[in-house]
């Protein structure tokens, strides 16, 4: 649909003309995919604020990031990238399950589901293992911005992800109870998407907290921070 | 997501039966948006009662007792964040947007009716929430509905400690709610409109309101995002937003935040929120006009334009809420000309609608009269805008009574006035009934008029330089003492305005029983919820058949035709033989 066009007619010369996008009857799995998309939007517009934030915040002087120094937390980011792993294993799970899906091959669909679900709930545990190693080695919530932003960007993102799961377990009991397996892959390309969509933001938040100091004070100062 | 095809399925398959499934856990848009309308009513009434308090300490100092200078900050607090947000943006996007959308587009429901089922109960419980701040420890939070750190969760400010806490989460439920009632709404309006109802077919309600989701979908989570950071500095005690500072003789655990940082992310959220409740009020009032003017709409397609430009510049303007906060000279500039440009839709926008009146038929009904309050208090509201948008002007104006006038005018009463014409409007449609005339009349006059008799001395207030946000003058030796007098009359008017609306409550619940019937689209209106098979509409809106749709929803008064409106249904060509 091009907007500038659809802005451009003047419905009130021909009473026959413009029905190009009428509709005729509603299809629940468009619904759902324009409604995915602004959330998926919505969700890009929460992570920017937070990370603008992070930005800005970076440069007041309390301000010490977690990499870049030998005694701080990722200077070694050995176990961000298991973690990170874990998470790319789910989206990979997920794909697989869609393509099966639509190849109507349901035992792999239900398999690749599940090995999803299986890595993201891995994840996520895998995630709280890193707060208390983080706490562990005195890193808490308060003692410094770059560690509230850690805590708080990882909780927020993880929320994300239990959501997603909530979701796609709604699809997947909905989709049996109906007994219409084959009728999975539709809504089942719609979690996938939000998967990877969430794993690119992961990855993001991953780099940017694991980020040295020059690192962001260039990003910083590139937004005029 | 719930996946309930709603479109060409027989009504009565999924009516539901028990008073329970039909009004309590009602997953129908129109129960839902008199559940959203009637929660949003009562908080306003609240509102109002905390207005009428301040006013009464305002115009007679001295004289209440159970007024202290924390309770008047409280009630500020409570009646500025109810007002804006759990009252205008409720009532206009979950009361309006909820009813109308389905059955202008001509559809049976929401896409996702279970979701927003959850979304009314959600903000349900954010009201809970906020109103169960009356009866913490220490009352509801009085930082002012801006919230502003470090003073909103240091001691010294009442209900620093659980007010600004449930204040702070019940925000947050609420932009949960909104968010899944929002999602509906944009969806619904581009995935569900019926045969032939294309985006330029739509009645500018709807433009209205979708914009103004789309809009609070984007702006929300700014809200969002600073009352999480400032719930962590309140609660754990992190410094996103704290500086290093000294409370009480006390060095306090805050290292070095930043409160400049919350003022740019909660006017990014609230400059928008100024037009999120202003678009869906300019989208009904031009739907009121051309109703009750017999006239189509001046320039249709400038009327949208300018209200997705006006959505677009809203998010580019923000900072012109804190040049008291100092900033980059540069940046001054760039948000007083920004704000400056956001003045030229605005104003085609007052211009079409006057020039939709001229050599109209118009009709003096109550809808059409608060119609036209309106463009009298957002014309005013608009034009102190302009001057508070710029910098210099601003900076001695700020935080007085000025702007307490300008945004009453502007964001207070208009959409008020909007939300009248809207109720009266779509009374008949809703109720099946005629609500009483003269009521409805006096209900205006008092209303219109009190509002100047408010306001307009507010203004002046503001040029002798009392200040707002202060619960008595004390020491203010360049305020002459005449401001006084000038405060109680307009307590006085306040008190008036207030009872009057007394007046409206009666009307409309006396006219549920006893108001004429209303019949089919009394008001002779060509767009399509006045076309639903029944009046009030059943579940599901329209038998059977899903309308079709012929025409824009303008056609009033159309040469050669023989009624002086064309209902966007009727197929016959318009003006085939003349
Ligand atoms: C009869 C109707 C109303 C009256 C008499 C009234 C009166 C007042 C008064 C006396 C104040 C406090 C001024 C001060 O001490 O600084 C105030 C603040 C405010 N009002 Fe109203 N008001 C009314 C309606 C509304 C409406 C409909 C809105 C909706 C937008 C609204 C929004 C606000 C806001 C945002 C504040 C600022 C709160 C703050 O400073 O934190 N008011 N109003
Ligand atoms: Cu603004």
């Amino acid at each position: 649909m091009n907007f500038f066009k659809t802005l451009g007619e003047k419905p009130w010369l021909d009473p026959t003309m413009a029905n190009s996008d009428a509709l005729v009857a509603v299809d629940p799995l468009l619904a759902s995919r324009t409604a995915l998309r602004f959330i998926m939007g919505i969700v890009s517009v929460l992570f920017f604020l937070f990370i603008i934030t992070y930005l800005s915040r970076s440069q007041y002087p309390d301000f010490q990031a977690l990499a870049g120094q030998p005694w701080q937390p990722f200077t070694d980011p050995g176990r961000l990238w298991l973690n990170t792993g874990i998470l790319a294993a789910s989206s990979v799970a997920m794909q697989w399950g869609l393509w099966s899906a639509r190849r109507e091959q349901i035992n792999r669909a239900v398999a690749g589901v599940s090995m999803a679900v299986f890595f993201a709930v891995l994840f996520l545990v895998a995630q709280l293992e890193l707060w208390r190693h983080l706490q562990g080695m005195g890193y808490y919530v308060n003692t410094n911005p770059a560690n509230s932003y850690f805590y708080l960007l990882t909780a927020v993102h993880g929320l994300h992800l239990l959501g997603g799961l909530l979701v796609l377990a709604n699809v997947v009991f909905r989709v049996w109870y109906d007994g219409a397996l084959t009728r999975l892959s539709g809504p089942l390309a719609l979690c996938t998407h939000y998967w990877h969509f969430l794993l690119v933001v992961w990855l993001l938040l991953f780099a940017l907290l694991t980020s040295r100091v020059e690192t962001i004070n260039m990003l910083a100062a590139l937004c005029g921070f | 997501m719930q996946h309930a095809a709603i479109a060409d399925q027989t009504p009565e398959l999924h009516d539901p039966h028990s008073f329970i499934t039909r009004y309590i856990w009602s997953q129908d848009h129109k129960v839902i948006a008199i559940q959203y309308s009637l929660t949003a009513v009562f908080v306003g009434l609240v509102a109002l009662v905390l207005s009428g308090l301040m006013r009464l300490q305002l115009g007679f100092p001295d004289t209440f007792d159970f007024i202290d200078p924390s309770s008047y900050l409280q009630f500020v607090t409570m009646h500025g964040m109810i007002m804006v947000i759990y009252l205008l943006t409720a009532l206009l996007l979950g009361g309006f947007g909820n009813y109308l959308i389905p059955l202008m587009i001509g559809a049976r429901d929401m896409v996702f009716p279970y979701l927003n089922m959850l979304s009314y109960w959600t903000y349900l419980l954010s009201v809970i929430v906020l109103l169960a701040s009356f009866f913490v420890p220490g009352g509801p939070t009085g930082a002012g509905w801006t919230l502003y750190p470090p003073q909103a969760i240091l001691q010294g400010t009442p209900g620093y400690d659980w007010g600004i806490i449930l204040m702070l989460a019940s925000l947050a439920i609420f932009i949960i709610a909104f968010t899944m009632g929002g999602l509906n709404y944009v969806t619904t309006v581009l995935q569900a409109r019926t045969h032939g109802m294309t985006l330029m077919r739509m009645p500018l309600t709807i433009w209205g309101i979708f914009t103004a989701t789309v809009l609070g979908l984007l702006a929300f989570p700014a809200l969002l995002v600073s009352a999480i950071m400032m719930m962590l500095d309140k609660v754990i005690g992190t410094s996103f937003f704290m500086p290093a500072l000294l409370s009480l003789g006390e060095t306090l655990d805050y290292t070095g935040g930043s409160p400049i940082l919350f003022q740019h992310l909660f006017w990014f959220f609230g400059h928008p929120e100024v037009y999120i409740v202003a678009l869906p009020a300019f989208g009904m009032v031009s739907d009121v006009i051309a109703t009750h003017a017999r006239k189509n709409i001046f320039g249709y397609r400038m009327m949208v334009w300018a209200i997705v430009a006006i959505g677009g510049l809203s998010f580019v303007v923000w900072a012109h809420h804190m040049y008291v906060s100092g900033m980059h000279p540069a940046f001054g500039f760039f948000f007083a000309t920004t704000t400056l440009i956001i003045a030229v839709p605005t104003a085609i926008k007052v211009y079409n609608w006057v020039l939709t009146l001229w050599r109209g038929n118009i009709h003096l009904t109550v809808p059409m009269l608060f119609a036209i309050g309106f463009i009298f208090t957002f014309t005013h509201g608009g034009l102190t805008g302009l001057f508070l948008g710029n910098v210099t002007i601003d900076l001695p104006l700020s935080d007085t009574y000025f702007v307490v006038a300008h945004f009453h005018m502007v964001m207070g009463v208009s959409p008020i006035m909007v939300l009248f014409a809207a109720i009266y409007h779509w009374y008949p449609l809703i109720t099946g009934r005629m609500f009483h005339v003269g009521l409805g009349k006096a209900h205006f006059w008092f209303t219109f008029l009190g509002t100047y008799a408010i306001y307009l001395p507010m203004h002046y207030l503001g040029f002798l330089g009392v200040p707002r946000r202060y619960f008595a003058m004390d020491g203010t030796d360049f305020i002459p003492a005449s401001a006084q007098s000038l405060n109680a009359s307009i307590t006085i008017s306040a008190l008036i305005v207030g009872l009057s609306q007394l007046l409206f409550l009666y009307n409309v619940f006396w006219s549920l029983r006893n108001g004429k019937p209303a019949g089919h689209n009394p008001w002779g209106a060509t767009s399509l919820e006045w076309q639903t098979p029944e009046v009030p509409p059943r579940h599901g809106n329209w038998g059977p058949e899903l309308p079709r749709v012929y025409r824009w929803a303008y056609d009033y008064s159309v040469p050669g035709t023989e009624a002086d409106f064309i209902p966007q249904n009727h197929p016959e060509q318009k003006g085939a033989e003349g």
